[in-house]
């Protein structure tokens, strides 16, 4: 029978962690709001990620990670069409395209990246079918899940940290009038150098991140690191309303807690 | 279906895994394993996951009881544990005065997790070297209005007080009279 349940009653790291303990193989399907998942495992060791709705072979993954262009990723399968991932990545060696390094590096990134995006997943079904496997001419990576998992749970401390120091995507940047910090001893890598020429109180942060391609955590991150520096300041948006006053938050219905907890009392004390 | 849980925790070897089995309606969900020569000298396994045990209270209410790992290179999984949790209990072997820092190290580092009330459980008070409620809430160095409560993780009975207990504290929180 499958494991199943919901991700609020167990998290994505507390069953990565099982099957890790457990050494188990097979398949864990998240089925969030949103979007689906597809984690593989061989004797507790990840093997295999999937989102849904994406191209999860070779070449769609190696497009995705800027190894192969989409017109080169076309001119590939329309050449040889119905080859197995397996066969595909021989084909690209041999042609040298790529090296084999480069390919498991690049199936490495992708399915960790997958797996670290799923720590964040907090509403869903889950469901692991024992020895169920990934296509026999899938390739895999074997990467230890207690590593993942620890950098798994700190990346959700990190962007929990970043979700309170930049919690509006929709505010705008400017330029501080007197910068906390000598700019002459600021050094910006290529990225944020990206994200300061957007920097103008027209322009939204979550607008900045789209244009330079960044997720939400990683323009979160690149701002925070100006705001640290001293460089920019969070302003609203010119144009943008100023919000209605907000609305009271309703306290906690005390009485309906104090039911639950009454209603567990009565339960225990009937053991 | 509304869940709301509960953790158990301790150091290694405090009798966790006993206290869930001993209320838990389904046969614990253990992750154990055998554990390194040194530590064989107290137990054969120790749990390094968790212990996941289920008490049914309704047909629209189910309270789950979450242990934590024994073994401290486990503890990153103490915080994804205690989210959202009503409440937690701390289990002490009253019988090894060796594990009593370890325990208050664990008691405040669940507090700072999350302020949530708590009581503490003298497991193994039926062992003859076990100490004694009151000299164990002087070496832990527990508060006044902190529940300190004898408790034999096998015993049903003492496990059910020890619950109860918690649940009294969560409601005086509350500020709010408990239904008789």
């Amino acid at each position: 029978m499958a494991l199943k349940g919901h991700l609020r009653d167990f998290s994505v790291a507390q069953l990565f962690n099982l099957i890790n303990l457990a050494q188990k193989s097979g398949t864990l399907t998240l089925d969030g709001p949103d979007q689906a998942a597809w984690v593989s495992f061989r004797e507790g060791k990840l093997i295999y990620a999937q989102l849904g709705g994406e191209d999860g072979t070779i070449t769609g993954i190696l497009v995705k990670t800027g190894l192969l262009t989409g017109k080169q990723a076309t001119i590939i399968t329309t050449q040889y069409p119905n080859k197995g991932d397996q066969e595909m990545g021989l084909l690209l060696i041999n042609a040298d395209y790529l090296t084999q390094q480069d390919i498991l590096a690049s199936l490495n990134d992708h399915i960790l990246e997958i797996v670290f995006d799923l720590f964040t997943w907090v509403d869903g079904f889950f469901r692991f079918d024992a020895d169920v496997l990934p296509p026999g001419d899938r390739i895999t990576i074997h990467a230890d899940m207690e590593n993942v998992i620890i950098e798994g749970s700190r990346r959700v401390k990190e962007s929990e940290q970043l979700d309170v120091e930049v919690p509006n995507l929709d505010m705008a940047l400017r330029f501080v009038e007197r910068p906390g910090a000598d700019i002459q001893k600021v050094k910006l890598n290529k990225r944020e150098w990206k994200v300061v020429s957007f920097v103008n109180p027209k322009n939204t942060i979550r607008q900045i991140g789209k244009t330079v391609k960044l997720k939400d955590i990683e323009i979160r991150r690149v701002v925070y690191g100006l705001l640290q520096a001293g460089l920019v300041e969070i302003v609203r948006p010119e144009g943008m309303p100023i919000p209605a006053q907000a609305q009271r938050i309703r306290p906690v219905d005390q009485r309906e807690h104090a039911s639950l907890i009454d209603r567990l009392i009565q339960r225990i004390r009937s053991l | 279906m509304q869940t709301v849980k509960m953790v158990v925790t301790g150091p290694f070897n405090a009798g966790k895994s006993s206290f869930i089995r001993s209320v838990s309606e389904i046969d614990v969900v253990s992750t154990e394993r055998k554990i390194s020569a040194t530590a064989k000298r107290v137990k054969e396994t120790t749990t390094v996951a968790m212990d996941f045990g289920r008490i049914t209270v309704d047909e629209a209410l189910v309270l789950y009881l979450f242990g934590t790992p024994g073994q401290k290179r486990f503890d990153f999984m103490w915080e994804i544990l205690s989210e959202g949790m009503l409440g937690f209990v701390v289990i002490v072997d009253s019988a090894r005065p060796e594990t009593f820092r370890e325990a208050m190290g664990i008691l405040h580092t669940f507090r700072a997790y999350a302020p949530t009330p708590y009581v503490v459980a003298a497991n193994k008070q039926d062992m003859e070297d076990s100490w004694s409620v009151d000299d164990l809430r002087i070496a832990l160095k527990l508060p006044e209005e902190i529940k300190m409560l004898p408790c034999v993780a096998s015993d049903k009975d003492t496990v059910k007080n020890v619950l109860l207990e918690l649940l009294y504290s969560i409601m005086e929180e509350m500020d709010i009279p408990e239904r008789e």
